[in-house]
């Protein structure tokens, strides 16, 4: 079947992946050539064929991490040429295209590195101190029923858009990939944000930012020196101003929480 | 076996309230004493483990991905319904129950889908107090949209990513119970078999997906939330790890599956565009608001396009053909799925089709544009023209898009009671994995609300009808049932290392999704389910002969993983051919070309075909045994569906 481009030429391209067999096991960097890549192929399309590929020869293919390949879940990563999701600035590596790249290129794939996200294996991280850090506090204690009617709080629209932006975050990690100290500020703020301009998180919010920076630190992500290197290359454009607020809630909760 | 779907008695605007009147109670200081396993954390198990948590259960849940947050549930864009009659627009529970009735052309319970209106403006409620960003109008109240063809405006969004602020509201208040301890999180964690002691469900076993040990894991009731079961097809529009496996292997201990080919091909997707396809892209049905479905008017226009000797904007007005429009005036571009997606086949099969495969159709936005302007569009189809253009390289605001069908949501599912309790006692389904509200087709933004209605609204009630009955006391996990059930994951798992084949696993899951498209998709009839059937059981005879597996069981092991899914889906593909067989009938997503009015739409037949088709498994290779469950309508008057 032709693609939507049917004079696009297939390419031929080398790819030097990381390989790692486990989480204690020292890892290389490998290099396997690939032909007859399609521009329409996603990247992670690629990466299928070279697994297929692998698998004929009796070969472990490469384990990377993905599952809905639609830019939404998060889940895949990669560290393609120096650069967390690729290329394309506000696109996720399984959104990514290989139009983006010429016949006869190299293409380095690596995982996070963070100390915060150890290797499981070749290209897969673990990411729990993302979920660990929310746990602390990324939500706001209501049991299921006995809440008010959905209406009975109006919330101006500029303020629901404003929150709607930082709830955006998919927590893929890139952020920290990106950052020179990995540090997690922008994930974090994203959500301290979100629940901080809602009136629901209001209550909770000296607590809540407290708990998810403590846990930040105690999970080992390195401290944010204001680079910009996470908003530049986060796939869905969560902006510095995140972080700005989180410190200024950090500041004010400082101030006055009794958690203090 | 006598189905009892234990539907309570009474008029139907009351039987939900008597009912939670009626069930059975946990006293608070007991909870504590009682387990639950929650498999999956969608939307449907997210929303159920922090319920129970919340009212004081012990929970574990588990998920294959890295964390809750990333369940397919994630994906959905549009919008979730609820009959709020924010709008004032003459929406009613009633009119969600009758439009979710009607469009699931009359193959669902009554009583399961009357509840589940009436939930629905609670989980409005609910996610907006954990600070769900809904879109809001300027007055700072809650917008909605009119979705998938309803006559009102009840659909709550939240830009095109509403299935993701919704699970992260649930995954929120999931957290908050592992916070607290009551809920035990195992993500990248895979059940892989259902234990069963005195025949009720007692607990799991799981594969951990890093180390790979075998695990036993006992509780007084399981809940599957696992998801539908659209990538035996191969390519769909669902995640690359969506899998039948938990309800599949629950299955083969005897739960009963319902409605097996009840499977919802949804109408505006991105076409296939090459043999390396690993998934398709869902283009919001929002977009046929606005855009415009049409097709060249002759053959012969098509052919020149596809050859490239014209391109789209060089076909005049009078050779394009609206056919939604002209077919369907009271409706136009905003037919309900199924017959969008039949329509989109039957011009294609007349060699109408765009694109160079021929296997698409034209959404056009120019008129659109040249009403609103392009601002206006962009405001509100912005993120899916970039989508769209990120994928196929082309600029949507330019040209057409071009749109083809694709697998979407399964309907059918583990047959449940009203309780979402299976025939087996102790095991719940719940979300996508159950067949229970939609019928023979899912109207949109139904599923979002049905998997959080069953998971906060229903199961927490339901399930404590259940365990009051139970006695606290624990099964071990060294119980005989367990270690045998372990044995036989171990075996299969042994037996996949072992072949050493010559195909991949993915190369097996393509050869089954072909022969299902092409005979168990938009459009079925008897001859080719019979030939269907004969080649996936060749297929499935290869796959244990010739399938290569690499690696060994103790490591991340991602081809042991997949090949496990696909040897399920190669016997679940079997049923839903026998299921799509034995309905000599079309209705919804089921289309058997022998069972057509003269206009092509979709001739039911109420008189023998009003029930419920569960099957019960009876070995590998073997008939299954079809239990069937009566269909009652008492409060709606069955018709043919006509969007004329
Ligand atoms: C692209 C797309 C858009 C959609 N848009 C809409 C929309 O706008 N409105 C709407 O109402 N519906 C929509 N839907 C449908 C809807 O999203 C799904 O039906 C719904 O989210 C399913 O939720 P769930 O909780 O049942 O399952 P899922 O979200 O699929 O979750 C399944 C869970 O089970 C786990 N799991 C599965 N198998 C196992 C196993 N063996 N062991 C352990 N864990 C397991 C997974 O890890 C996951 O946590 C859309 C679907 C798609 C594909
Ligand atoms: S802030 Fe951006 S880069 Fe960081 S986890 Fe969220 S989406 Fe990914
Ligand atoms: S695979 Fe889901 S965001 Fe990339």
């Amino acid at each position: 079947m032709a693609g939507s481009n049917p004079n696009a030429k297939p390419m031929d391209l080398t790819l030097k992946v990381w390989r790692q067999k486990d989480k204690n096991a020292t890892g290389q960097m490998v290099t396997y050539p690939i032909k007859g890549i399609s521009p329409d192929m996603s990247f992670l399309e690629m990466l299928d064929v070279l697994n297929e590929d692998l698998l004929r020869k009796g070969e472990d293919p490469v384990a990377f991490d993905h599952d809905c390949r639609e830019g939404i879940c998060g889940m895949c990563s990669l560290f393609i040429n120096g650069r967390p999701h690729g290329p394309e600035r506000g696109t996720t590596t399984c959104q990514l295209h290989m139009r983006h790249f010429k016949d006869g290129d190299t293409i380095t794939i690596e995982p996070w590195r963070a100390a915060a996200f150890p290797v499981h294996k070749d290209l897969v991280v673990d990411r729990s101190a993302f979920d660990r850090i929310q746990q602390a506090g990324g939500y706001v204690s209501v049991n299921t029923g006995g809440v008010p009617d959905a209406n009975a709080i109006p919330i101006p629209k500029s303020i629901a858009d404003k929150a709607f932006d930082a709830a955006t975050c998919i927590g893929c990690g890139a952020c920290v990939a990106a950052c020179k100290n990995a540090s997690a500020m922008l994930f974090v703020s994203a959500k301290v944000s979100q629940l901080a301009m809602l009136p629901q998180g209001k209550t909770e919010r000296k607590t809540r930012v407290e708990n998810m920076v403590a846990q930040m630190d105690i999970e080992g992500f390195g401290a944010c020196t204001n680079t910009g290197a996470c908003a530049a290359e986060c796939p869905v454009g969560i902006s510095l101003e995140n972080i700005n607020m989180l410190r200024s809630e950090f500041i004010y909760a400082k101030a006055t929480s009794e958690n203090m | 076996m006598i189905l009892d779907s234990k539907l309570p008695e009474g008029p139907l605007a009351e039987k939900w309230d008597k009912h939670k009147f009626d069930v059975k109670l946990v006293n608070p200081a007991n909870k504590r004493k009682y387990d639950i396993i929650v498999v999956g954390t969608g939307l449907a198990g997210a929303s159920a483990a922090a319920s129970f948590g919340e009212l004081g259960y012990n929970v574990k849940a588990f998920c294959f991905q890295d964390s809750p947050r990333r369940a397919h549930s994630i994906a959905a864009q549009g919008g979730i319904n609820a009959a709020k009659n924010y709008q004032n627009d003459g929406d009613s529970v009633f009119r969600l129950f009758y439009d979710t009735i009607k469009g699931g052309d009359y193959r669902a319970r009554e009583a399961n889908v009357y509840r589940l209106a009436q939930v629905s403006v609670n989980i409005i409620d609910q996610c907006v107090a954990q600070g769900v960003p809904f879109a809001r109008e300027y007055g700072g109240l809650l917008a909605n949209r009119s979705f998938g063809g309803a006559q009102v405006s009840r659909t709550f969004y939240a830009r095109g990513q509403t299935g993701q602020q919704l699970l992260l509201g649930a995954y929120s208040a999931l957290n908050r119970q592992i916070a607290y301890g009551k809920v035990k999180m195992y993500p990248r964690t895979e059940m892989l078999d259902l234990v069963l002691v005195d025949g009720k469900a007692r607990g799991i076993v799981v594969r951990n997906l890093i180390t790979g040990k075998i695990e036993s894991h006992s509780a007084h009731a399981v809940v599957l939330a696992t998801g539908g079961y659209g990538n035996v097809f191969y390519l769909s529009t669902n995640a690359m790890g969506s899998n039948a496996t938990a309800a599949w292997r629950a299955h083969k201990k005897g739960a009963l599956f319902a409605n097996p080919c009840f499977t919802q091909i949804h109408p505006t997707c991105i076409p296939v565009s090459g043999d390396y396809q690993s998934k398709l892209t869902l283009m919001s049905e929002s977009l046929r608001n606005d855009g415009r479905v049409w097709v060249p008017k002759t053959v012969e226009i098509a052919e020149r396009l596809r050859r490239g000797e014209i391109t789209v904007n060089d076909i005049a007005e009078a050779d394009r053909d609206y056919y939604l429009e002209r077919k369907y005036p009271a409706f136009g571009n905003l037919v309900p799925r199924d017959v969008a997606s039949r329509n989109a086949k039957l011009v294609c099969d007349e060699g109408r089709g765009v694109g160079a495969s021929g296997l698409a159709v034209y959404l056009d936005f120019a008129d659109a544009i040249k009403r609103d302007g392009q601002a206006a569009i962009a405001a509100k189809y912005g993120n899916l023209f970039e989508m769209y253009a990120k994928i196929t390289d082309e600029n949507p605001y330019e040209r057409p898009m071009r749109i083809y069908p694709a697998v979407h949501y399964t309907m059918g599912g583990l047959w449940v009671d009203y309780n979402l309790m299976t025939n087996v006692p102790g095991l719940y389904a719940a979300g996508e994995a159950n067949f229970s509200d939609h019928g023979a087709n899912r109207l949109g933004a139904s599923a979002l609300m049905q998997g959080l209605a069953d998971g906060y609204f229903v199961l927490p009630y339901t399930i404590g009808d259940y365990l009051a009955k139970t006695p606290y006391d624990k099964v071990p996990v060294d119980h005989p049932a367990f270690k045998e059930a372990e044995q036989n994951v171990i075996s299969v798992n042994n037996k996949l290392l072992s072949i050493n084949g010559n195909r991949t696993v993915d190369d097996f899951h393509k050869a089954l999704g072909q022969i299902m498209w092409e005979y168990c998709g938009m459009a079925r009839n008897a001859e080719g389910l019979q030939f269907a059937k004969q080649e996936i059981r060749k297929l499935r005879d290869e796959f244990w002969r010739d399938v290569k597996v690499v690696g060994v069981n103790e490591e991340l092991n991602i081809t042991l993983e997949k090949a496990n899914r696909v040897a399920d889906f190669l016997e679940l593909g079997e049923l839903m051919v026998d299921d799509a067989l034995n309905r000599n009938e079309s209705c919804g997503g089921h289309f058997r070309e022998e069972y057509q009015t003269p206009e092509n739409e979709a001739l039911r037949d109420d008189e023998n075909y009003a029930y419920v088709a569960a099957w019960e498994f009876t070995g590998v290779g073997n008939e299954p045994r079809l239990h069937k469950e009566d269909l009652k309508f008492e409060n709606v008057k069955l018709t043919q569906r006509s969007y004329k």
